[in-house]
């Protein structure tokens, strides 16, 4: 120990205090700030960086899920406009020929009263042409039947006995 | 190549060139020695001074690559001279009419003769020794390094661009600061307060790291292994644990909650004691794991002289290149414990205790 003693300088520790002094108060101004500041921002921006870069994967994922479910949206909306489609078409085919339908039923109603009338017309136009005829015929049996006295006088016999006075 | 790998190649030299430096140094020495005695007593003392701060900076004494420092004494007012008037401690120093000499390491005033009379009860000069700061070779390490340091974190800093992507040797650094952060700060202190004491986690783990790491190099300096520095990084960390304790911290240590009031008044020396005994701990493991850490290593290279037999100098080379590695780690190791620990402190400072209890 006490060798250790003397061999202290004082000197030595003198010097080295200043000395370490200023390279610690130097190195801590131009040295040690600089390098730590730069390290600490680069390891700040290299993790904005990847943070940035997984938000990116988590926005593309997002986007991507967005886009399948646009899709899914879509599928279905067409599937529902081609069903709406089929649907109104079925339902215009069946309307028109509900239309038709009733329309035709119409016109046969129609013609068939027509006809009917027609008939009913002819039928009358019929009843008198027959009836004009009934009486010219008649007309001409009783020109032919009257013709002669003989034949007047036996009509008008019969006639007589026919009808009995009472 | 990449900023990695030329930093791998450079650390593989920090520890690779010593070896064949010291072992030149030593063979230059060797030639002039004679007996296995004399080389043991040779290495003792080179591996001592290897562990001592020197007054001039010599990078390999041999090839006579060194440099003299300044001397700075407060004895009767500033006395500042080169080191090179010592002649490496070999010659007296005269300044201002005043006499200096080198004595174990230390300098002490003297008379024009230089004598160093001893005391023999304490076994030491009688001698004065005058307040001694002076720029040593530890000192100029720690400049030289801090100098390094700050131009290294300082161009990293700024590489920063709008990017915010760093440089080559920026994407080495970072992680070591993010290291430092994300398992020294926060899992000890906390989210909430670890940011205040970044700055000094940071320094101090790269200061202790760079320095023992040039302990390694071919530099022969030992910063790290000095008691002086790592009190200074210790009595730091103890004075910001202790500005930075709140009232739990506090609460915790003189009135420990939860526990009988008998209790509270045994516990409470305890844990006083407590708030010196961890950074005096830390000042200690830092201190004693470099000093070994250099012991060993040089005692290993020490051996490679002592043994004559090839074989054994190879079995002894590969042994030193593997406890090399181990003190690569031990390096970096140290630097983090200390830096762990210092977190620990803070975080134990700053806690809020609500939660438990």
């Amino acid at each position: 120990m006490e060798k250790l003693l003397d061999k202290f300088e004082v000197g030595l520790f003198f010097w080295q205090l200043i000395l370490f002094l200023a390279l610690l108060f130097l190195l801590r101004k131009y040295a040690w700030k600089p390098i730590l500041t730069s390290v600490i921002n680069r390891e700040d921006s290299i993790k904005e960086g990847l943070e940035a870069a997984e938000n990116a994967k988590e926005q593309m994922r997002q986007l991507k899920e967005d886009n399948k479910a646009l899709l899914a949206e879509a599928r279905i909306e067409r599937d529902q406009i081609v069903k709406e489609a089929r649907e109104a078409k079925d339902k215009m085919i069946s309307d028109a020929k509900e239309t038709a339908k009733e329309e035709g039923a119409k016109m046969i109603e129609a013609a068939k009263s027509a006809i009917q009338a027609e008939r009913n017309a002819a039928v009358t136009e019929l009843k008198s042409q027959v009836a004009v005829l009934s009486i010219q015929i008649a007309e001409k049996i009783i020109k032919s039947e009257i013709s002669s006295d003989a034949k007047q006088q036996e009509i008008i016999s019969a006639a007589m006995q026919n009808a009995k006075l009472n | 190549m990449t900023g990695k790998k030329i930093l791998f190649t450079l650390l593989f030299a920090l520890f690779a060139i010593p070896f064949s430096l010291i072992a030149s140094n030593e063979s230059n020495n060797e030639s002039a020695l004679e007996g296995k005695d004399k080389t043991k007593s040779e290495i003792k003392a080179y591996i001592n001074h290897h562990l001592e701060d020197s007054y001039d900076f010599s990078i390999w004494h041999a090839a006579g690559i060194e440099f003299p420092l300044p001397i700075i004494l407060i004895d009767e007012g500033l006395q500042v001279f080169s080191s090179s008037k010592f002649h490496h401690g070999k010659t007296l120093a005269e300044h201002n009419g005043n006499f200096y000499k080198v004595y174990h390491n230390k300098i002490y005033k003297t008379d024009v003769e230089g004598t160093i009379s001893i005391d023999p009860e304490t076994n030491h000069p009688e001698q004065t020794k005058p307040l001694n700061f002076s720029i040593t070779k530890n000192v100029m390490s720690i400049f030289l390094f801090g100098l390094l340091m700050f131009f290294i974190f300082r161009s990293v800093a700024k590489s920063y661009g709008e990017d915010q992507i760093p440089n080559k040797l920026g994407r080495f650094i970072e992680p070591l600061v993010i290291f430092v952060r994300d398992d020294i700060a926060i899992p000890n202190i906390g989210e909430k307060h670890y940011r205040r004491f970044m700055g000094y986690l940071l320094t101090v783990f790269f200061f202790i790291w760079f320095l023992n790491l040039g302990g390694m190099t071919p530099l022969g300096i030992g910063v790290t292994n000095n008691l002086a520095v790592t009190f200074c990084l210790a009595i730091i960390t103890f004075i910001i644990t202790t500005i930075s304790g709140n009232k739990s911290y506090w609460g915790h240590i003189f009135w420990m909650p939860g526990v009988p009031a008998p209790m509270k008044i045994i516990l409470a020396p305890i844990e006083l004691l407590g708030i010196f005994i961890k950074p005096f701990a830390l000042m200690i493991r830092l201190f004693a794991n470099m000093t070994a850490g250099h012991v060993v290593m040089m005692s290993l290279i020490g051996l490679l002289y002592i043994f004559t037999n090839w074989f054994a100098r190879g079995a002894f080379l590969g042994l030193t290149l593997f406890l090399s590695i181990i003190e690569l780690l031990v390096a970096f190791l140290q630097a983090y414990i200390f830096t762990m620990l210092t977190a620990l402190y803070f975080g134990g400072a700053v806690a809020e205790h609500d939660d438990h209890h």
